[in-house]
């Protein structure tokens, strides 16, 4: 038999950056010093980046396509990786959780995200979605001994493998509908059948499973646990990447392989994203620890996001995708500050810091005002693509609803505030300042105010 | 010939057993058996499709989840036994250390 060699041009980002995790394995035998995997990791990213635009095209028989849409959320995975070895450097040698393994495993999952971004047919889908998710169990309990972490990773363990057995069911479903996994192959079987009970009930499926990936209602409740038990770099990266590559792999299979169907699951995307928004802000008043309220509110996010799928319009998944981005460096800050502060886990460590730490207490606000979507932050210009976006496609009920959430939210988000600029500090607040970490929190600041300003440099 | 419709409802009732199981029972270790007997009725469902369909593109994808599904068990056998080193607990009724 006589088998083509495939092109694996549009694959050099994802064979780089898998070559690069790999190596820092073995690496990990000879350094002692780990911040030189860290380095290594930083360095696999910008050959990774350097290659990303000349990746162009579809290749393993059409499994795997590299277009425009793949290329901005393979960006996100980019910064999101980025930010992430910045975060954990010094905190992992505070935690003493430092091991070899950690920055490898950071690039497995985010190779494992670049393929779900990239996938055209199920099979590709699905080992990504489960390169990511595995690498992923094993860093929310990469501390060993701490009896939380351990907790955190066996929930999202648990509830992970259960949504991805949803997953398969739905696609075997739809499998059987269309005698193909090629996303655009069953779009082009679907324009020609009824929408059956079978259809539905794969769509169904193949929505919840997703839903869990993006820590969407009803199906969140693994994400306040894990975010709070999982080391605070692993919370912010996974706040980040796994619900990307989950909003990619939505807009890609709601968009192309059910684009007939749009009035079938519109109705169900609109149930999950108003539950999201409304169990995501509300629960979020009444926590107490920083994690926590930041998982509630990566949950609202989610919903917000939903909207702009919904709306089922090139404008609205561009919003999306622009909110992913902003999403990204205001979250990332946000758990900056948290990891920076020695003591910074419960609400209440937060009194008074704008009298002992003005600069550190400042970027917070700036995090808290962006994630609320107060201008001339980037989190407004996010929201404002959103809402317009679906307003244009007509859901003018659905912007309200969510505009009324988005009020709740600025309760929890200001309440931080509150408690650094209008109490009276206990104790003065003790930091971990460190270079790494310095440079994560001025690329944050610096995008959500670029973006806030000049909302040009991420939109069209 | 064994008609189509009985291996879909044999899926069908697997996937249900184990989606129930895994939704009661609160023994990690059988949570992690009924996971298995969900990807195990997606691998009948695939299978028959693919034969009756006379397509490989599922049997293919069998593939695929019978590996995932190895490495999912150890990496979840993994985790349960790290966590029996700090806490000697199988259930997850006595794994409650965050709440909220």
């Amino acid at each position: 038999m006589n088998m083509p060699f495939p092109n694996l041009a549009p694959v050099t980002p994802e064979i780089i950056l898998s070559i690069a995790a790999m190596l820092l394995l073995l690496m990990e035998l000879v350094f002692k010093n780990k911040g030189v995997l860290a380095l290594a990791g930083l360095i696999a990213v910008a050959v990774t980046l350097y290659v990303l635009p000349s990746s162009f095209g579809t290749t393993f028989g059409g499994m795997f396509i590299s277009d425009s849409y793949s290329m901005y959320f393979k960006l996100i995975f980019m910064i999101n990786l980025a930010l992430t070895i910045l975060l954990s450097l010094k905190y992992l040698q505070r935690e003493k959780a430092e091991c070899g393994e950690y920055y490898s495993l950071l690039l497995f999952a985010t190779t494992g995200m670049m393929i779900m971004a990239s996938a055209r047919d199920f099979i590709v889908l699905y080992l990504g979605l489960e390169l990511m998710a595995l690498s992923t169990y094993v860093l929310a309990g990469i501390k060993r001994n701490d009896i939380k972490s351990n907790e955190a990773a066996l929930k999202y363990f648990l509830l992970g493998a259960f949504s991805s057995a949803l997953l398969l069911y739905g696609i075997s479903l739809l499998y059987g509908l269309t005698t193909t996994t090629d996303l655009y192959k069953i779009a082009a079987q679907l324009q020609q059948s009824e929408v059956s009970t079978t259809l539905l009930l794969s769509m169904i499926l193949i929505a919840v499973a997703f839903s869990f990936k993006i820590a969407a209602a009803p199906f969140h409740m693994w994400a306040p646990d894990v975010y709070e038990g999982a080391p605070t770099s692993i919370t912010a990266f996974m706040s980040v990447g796994p619900k990307a590559a989950g909003f990619a792999v939505i807009g890609r299979v709601f968009y192309v392989a059910f684009q007939n169907v749009q009035a079938d699951w519109t109705p169900i995307l609109i149930g999950i994203a108003i539950l999201t928004m409304a169990v995501g802000n509300i629960l979020a008043i009444a926590q107490t620890n920083i994690k926590r309220m930041l998982a509630y509110s990566s949950i609202a996010h989610a919903g917000y996001m939903l909207v702009g799928i919904i709306a089922g319009t090139a404008e609205g998944q561009q919003a999306m995708m622009t909110y992913m981005l902003i999403y990204a460096f205001m979250n990332m800050g946000a758990f900056a500050v948290v990891i920076m502060l020695e003591k910074g886990d419960e609400i209440k460590d937060y009194e008074g810091l704008a009298k002992t730490r003005p600069v550190i207490a400042a970027l917070m606000l700036v995090f808290m005002f962006s994630l609320t979507g107060i201008p001339p932050t980037a989190g407004f210009v996010g929201k404002f693509n959103i809402f317009m976006a679906a307003i244009n496609a007509g859901y003018v009920w659905l912007v309200v609803v969510a505009v009324i959430f988005s009020a709740i939210s600025a309760y929890y988000y200001l309440r931080v505030v509150m408690n650094m600029y209008m109490r009276e500090p206990a104790e003065t607040a003790a930091i971990n300042p460190s270079p790494s970490l310095g440079l994560a929190l001025v690329i944050s600041v610096v995008m959500v105010f670029v973006i806030g300003i000049i909302p040009s440099v991420v939109i069209g | 010939m064994v008609p189509l419709n009985w291996y879909i409802m044999l899926s069908a009732i697997i996937f249900i057993i184990g989606a129930v199981g895994f939704l009661i029972r609160r023994n990690i270790l059988i949570m992690l058996i009924s996971i298995e007997l969900m990807l195990n009725s997606v691998n009948i469902s695939f299978v028959a499709f693919s034969h009756y369909l006379q397509d490989l593109r599922g049997q293919i994808f069998v593939f695929f989840i019978i590996t995932v599904a190895a490495a999912e068990a150890a990496i979840g056998l993994a985790i349960l036994v790290s966590l029996f080193r700090n806490k000697v607990a199988i259930q997850t009724d006595q794994v409650t250390e965050m709440k909220g």
